[in-house]
């Protein structure tokens, strides 16, 4: 059975001028159980939009993500930010770590708001990527290739079941780009998450057995571009 | 957990914490000082009797009587005939009658002229009597001896068996000097009254001293007097004031002290508005502390709500900052109370001899704290509910 299932996916933003400019029309699209996909798309063609609606960051116009057999687009937003902690891991292009915490109080916090600080799970998890003597470091005391890891481990820290990498290797070099890859595809096999991960790169994609066309999956995309 | 992100967010801000809980504290300290200071410089000055009821004196204000023969302040208005302390010690309603004389100081301290009967009949607080240390006496009415106030002696540095000649005049003069010496013959104990602050010789030593007029002999500034009840006061200020016109019979002395203290009672209320108003600045400058930064936060707000932070936890996180900095500065408000009247307190002490105690408890010390907390939460909401509004989406750049 599915993880993740979307159906009917619209979302669209005001323009300037007040007009409706219709950014996502995902019509399915779905995510087995432990699965590990990649999404390739340009930047700017509403990837992070839908990596928002999934985490129940954003609200669709119409239709319906579900996770797990529950619909999170219909949850209040209290219930959402609880099943996103609970459920959902998040790893940011610009990592996102809470600049005046340690490695291992951002993992802690992110438990916090999830299944409950766990000091040892989430030391296990530092550890496991390799910042075992980093621990109390702050994100600025780490470099760019440090912090990712430091964020794929807060990414994991409630047993997500699902993890969404939104281009994780952006921001960081050849060599720490491929290791950063390396651990989010490891790590979240180990803990039995489902990976989907969007990126423009296409040696990144290159490491992922299933990979989708953004702009295939994107009616309103494909719609725009008829139009250009 | 809002516990942690409030600790590191006040240690991420740390400039602007100091500042701002310094600006607090500094308002709550003010606040305090200036609600402890009125509430205890009123009770104590309006209870400082020196355990009399009255002052008869010659004829000029109440308020000058007391100021000059009990708080040993103001300048005599006139001398009175010693006819007339005679007369108010044989009145059958008068318990105790003391003469004192003054017109003379060594080096800024008052030299005044008095019986025994001062020390050794008058307790200048219920059960308190001025005591003279274990290693002095009473002066001897007959030589030219002197006891000396605890506050005055300390500053003087006077001790047992120094002498000293007294100067001419309530001023101190160095051309003015007596050609009498005296010895001092006792270190009072300190009673925290204007008593300390005076060098205690014999009433005839004012009187007979050098260079003062023959008049002086047979005359007295004032004479204290204790009642045998208290309706007797009236019985006696309607015939000083009423049916007199040479004398005057300041009582009841507290009520008289109290009147002037209504009549500066304005510059106390100016000082309490003053305090309100640097209290609100400093909540400001809370609220603007964080105001301004939100730009900066916004970032981490929407990481920590995409972590699953719910609204009311960003909005808490905020609010609790400032509640934190106001405590902060709520803290540091007792310190800088502390040393305000300290200092206060010391300029009080050295002027009339009154002491003030920090430490005495005063409600003040409660409502001003947390006062200056719920104006800080106060502070807090407004920061606190932009927050809450903050755009996760929108915040959480860059986008692919």
């Amino acid at each position: 059975m599915a993880l993740l299932e979307i159906s009917g996916l619209k979302k669209s933003y005001a323009d300037p001028d007040g007009a409706r400019q219709a950014i996502l029309d995902v019509p399915a699209f779905g995510l087995e159980e432990k699965a590990q996909v990649g999404l390739r798309g340009q930047s700017g063609s509403g990837k992070t939009t839908l990596l928002h609606l999934i985490a129940g960051i954003l609200t669709p116009d119409a239709g319906s993500v579900r996770i797990a057999d529950t619909d999170i687009s219909a949850l209040s937003e209290p219930k959402r930010d609880r099943f996103r902690a609970m459920n959902v891991g998040y790893i940011f292009q610009t990592f996102n770590l809470l600049q005046g915490f340690s490695c291992l109080e951002n993992v802690l916090l992110s438990m916090a708001f999830g299944a409950g600080e766990d000091r040892g799970r989430a030391t296990a998890l530092l550890e496991r990527v390799g910042l075992r003597e980093r621990l109390h470091y702050v994100p600025r005391q780490l470099s760019t290739g440090q912090q990712q890891r430091a964020a794929i481990a807060r990414a994991l820290a409630n047993r997500p079941r699902l993890v969404l990498a939104d281009e994780p290797t952006g921001n960081l070099d050849t060599a720490n780009g491929r290791e950063a890859l390396r651990l989010i595809q490891e790590t979240c096999r180990e803990s039995g998450a489902a990976l989907l991960l969007v990126s423009h790169d296409a040696d990144v994609l290159g490491v992922f057995a299933n990979v989708f066309e953004f702009e295939t999956l994107n009616r309103a995309q494909a719609n725009a571009e008829v139009k250009r | 957990m809002l516990g942690r992100i409030v600790r590191r967010s006040l240690r991420q801000h740390a400039l602007s914490t100091s500042i701002t809980s310094a600006s607090v504290g500094l308002a709550c300290g003010l606040l305090l000082s200036v609600w402890v200071l009125k509430d205890q410089s009123r009770a104590t000055f309006t209870q400082i009797n020196g355990g009399f009821d009255a002052v008869l004196g010659a004829r000029s204000s109440k308020l000058q009587l007391v100021l000059n023969a009990i708080f040993h302040l103001e300048a005599s208005p006139a001398n009175i005939a010693w006819s007339d302390y005679l007369e108010i010690q044989k009145n059958p309603n008068v318990a105790l009658a003391v003469p004192i004389a003054m017109g003379d100081n060594f080096r800024g301290f008052r030299v005044v002229g008095t019986l025994p009967e001062l020390f050794t009949k008058t307790e200048y607080a219920p059960r308190k009597r001025y005591l003279v240390k274990s290693s002095g006496r009473l002066f001897d009415i007959g030589l030219r001896e002197a006891v000396v106030g605890n506050f005055a002696a300390r500053k003087l540095g006077l001790r047992r068996g120094d002498v000293f000649h007294p100067y001419h005049g309530l001023t101190f003069d160095e051309k003015m000097q007596h050609a009498e010496e005296y010895v001092v013959v006792g270190i009072l104990e300190p009673s925290n009254t204007p008593a300390d602050r005076v060098i205690w010789i014999p009433l005839e030593g004012v009187q007979k001293m050098s260079g003062h007029s023959t008049t002086a002999a047979t005359e007295l500034s004032a004479v204290l007097v204790k009642l045998k009840n208290p309706i007797a006061g009236r019985t006696l200020e309607l015939q000083y004031n009423r049916q007199g016109d040479r004398l005057t019979f300041a009582w009841p002395i507290g009520a008289t002290i109290a009147e002037l203290l209504n009549k500066v009672g304005w510059f106390e209320n100016v000082l309490g508005w003053v305090a309100g108003l640097v209290a609100l600045v400093a909540a400001g400058s809370v609220m603007a502390s964080i105001y301004n930064s939100m730009n900066e936060r916004r970032r981490q707000i929407a990481i920590l709500r995409a972590l699953g932070a719910r609204r009311q936890t960003v909005f808490m996180a905020i609010f609790l900052e400032a509640v934190s900095i106001a405590v902060l500065g709520a803290v540091i408000g007792y310190f800088f109370y502390l040393v305000l009247v300290w200092i206060a307190g010391r300029v009080i002490h050295g002027q009339t001899g009154v002491l003030i105690d920090p430490f005495a408890w005063n409600w003040a010390m409660l409502w001003a704290p947390a006062g200056l907390v719920a104006l800080g939460a106060l502070a807090g909401i407004v920061p606190g509910l932009k927050a809450y509004r903050t755009d996760v989406a929108d915040n959480l750049a860059p986008t692919s």
